[in-house]
């Protein structure tokens, strides 16, 4: 019904079915504009029902939600947890690397198990590129597979509360200019937003960072590249802040993190370059003083807290689309 | 296919509008389903000149076929602008059927609080209950065959709110794909 199967083929994304409906969301890439404006919209729904008494719905009753977690976070599994419970599902949380990896259970066997424990879902976080692929086309046709975070790959619920925030703020995509700064290199945030915002018909979309941090070819994904902040992000209407990931590099990309943010940390300074009503971005989780100022984070252009809050409404959208496929 | 007389919609919404005129109390609140309840309950709202802003419910999340049928491709926000709790409310829609999307507005309603009373004001009562439950304000009854779908429209434009009766075999139509 929602979506013609010819778009975008179907056949080949391997996160549609044959009605060309969303079985999985494992990146934005190559998602059509219409799947993305529905996770938007249906997003907007579920925020109202944040604002409550009772701030549950009984949508996935009765329906169990895995969070596989292979790698460490709080946010987004906390995000995963709170967007499933309000939907009514129940949760089970598997910090896996303290579990059955350590006694040498491979990847499958342990998504076997979980689905002989009639998983509906499994949201999945792994350091290795391709992790919730490989999940998802093992498992049966009745399960749904999101990707939290796969390596360096991509990150699709974040990027599309990245677009959430933006569309909350701005109104409309046409015509806009958004700056993605930093660690682009290592950011798998990056990548779903950037992707989502060409699909969505931003026309300026800028990546800005040093070379070291910027992946090869990334012009090719139809963005302008800057290695001067302060040309990059001169007269934008978002400023999207990455995380320096210091953690996923080997050896040494960068002189010091003193350095970095002299070069690429955001300043009010640098701030007043862009347009007066510009809106400052960040994933989470911050390093002050060496992507972000404090005076920025805490400032009032700042809607980092706000992207939270909006994360979980688009989570709820993303996990009741796939269970409503 | 038996073809059926349709009433018209603007007379069922008069003789709605009576009714509710001479027996809904003054305090009282309303709320419209989306999408047609909330279109007539607009209307309704207006004329009856009600003090508390008018309640918009979209069921969506709260629907029983959601396991067969997945989420409404248009979900919009239900926004409820007053406090529920220890009000009367009458809920509108435009086509009662099997009860199951008033079920489901009562069970939305009852998270945002505790109604004093519930209510239900009609357009129009087509039979075919599938759930113990009656309207208290009906514009009138309409008999059409089970398997076809009735549908309520408002018009864009000069004659702009009218609001007219028809049977389809397919929902609203959805927004085009671009």
């Amino acid at each position: 019904m929602p979506y013609s199967p010819s778009e975008q083929g179907a056949m080949k994304n391997p996160q549609l079915n044959a009605e060309g409906r969303l079985q999985h969301l494992l990146t934005t890439e190559g998602l059509p504009r219409e799947i993305l404006v529905h996770v938007l919209d249906t997003a907007r729904s579920f925020l109202s029902v944040g604002g409550r008494e009772v701030k549950k719905v009984p949508l996935l009753r009765g329906k169990s939600v895995f969070n596989l977690f292979f790698e460490p976070s709080t946010r987004t599994r906390t995000t995963f947890e709170i967007a499933a419970k309000r939907l009514s599902a129940d949760v089970i949380n598997l910090a896996v690397q303290v579990s059955s990896q350590t006694k040498g259970e491979t990847l499958l066997d342990t998504i076997d198990n979980l689905g002989a424990m009639h998983a509906d879902m499994f949201v999945v976080r792994h350091s290795q590129s391709g992790a919730a692929h490989l999940i998802a086309r093992h498992v049966s046709a009745h399960m749904h597979v999101i990707n939290a975070g796969d390596g360096r790959h991509a990150h699709p619920t974040q990027g599309l509360l990245d677009l959430y925030t933006i569309r909350h703020y701005k109104k409309d995509f046409t015509g806009l200019s958004v700056a993605i700064v930093g660690d682009v290199l290592h950011s798998r945030v990056a990548r779903s937003l950037i992707h989502s915002l060409t699909t969505l018909g931003v026309p300026d979309v800028r990546v800005v960072g040093p070379k070291t941090l910027l992946p090869e070819g990334v012009e090719h994904l139809g963005v302008r590249v800057f290695l001067d902040m302060r040309e990059g992000i001169r007269d934008c209407d978002v400023i999207v802040m990455l995380r320096l990931q210091n953690e996923r590099m080997k050896g040494p990309l960068l002189p010091s993190a003193q350095e970095f943010f002299k070069s690429y940390g955001l300043t009010p300074e640098k701030l007043a370059l862009a347009k007066p009503d510009a809106i400052v971005m960040h994933p989470g989780p911050m390093n002050r003083g060496v992507e972000i100022d404090s005076a920025v984070a805490d400032g009032p252009r700042s809607v980092i807290l706000h992207q939270v809050t909006f994360g979980i409404a688009v989570r709820m959208a993303a996990m009741s689309i796939l269970m409503g496929s | 296919m038996r073809t059926t007389e349709l009433p018209d919609a603007e007379l069922l919404c008069a003789e709605l509008l009576r009714q509710l005129k001479a027996r809904m109390p003054r305090d009282a609140a309303m709320i419209g389903i989306v999408t047609g309840g909330a279109w007539l309950a607009e209307r309704l709202h207006r004329e009856l000149r009600i003090a508390d802003p008018l309640g918009v419910l979209d069921i969506s999340f709260y629907r029983d076929d959601f396991d067969q049928k997945g989420l409404h491709h248009q979900v919009k926000p239900s926004q409820i602008p007053f406090d529920v709790q220890g009000r009367h409310i009458v809920l509108v829609d435009d086509v009662l059927y099997t009860g199951r999307t008033v079920r489901a507005a009562m069970n939305e309603l009852f998270d945002y609080g505790r109604p004093s009373k519930i209510e239900l004001a009609v357009l129009v009562d087509r039979g075919g209950r599938q759930l113990p439950i009656a309207a208290q304000y009906v514009g009138g009854t309409v008999s059409v065959p089970e398997e076809s779908i009735l549908v309520l429209d408002r018009s864009e434009g000069r004659d702009s709110g009218a609001l007219t009766l028809r049977l389809s075999d397919q929902r609203r139509p959805r927004r085009a794909v671009p």
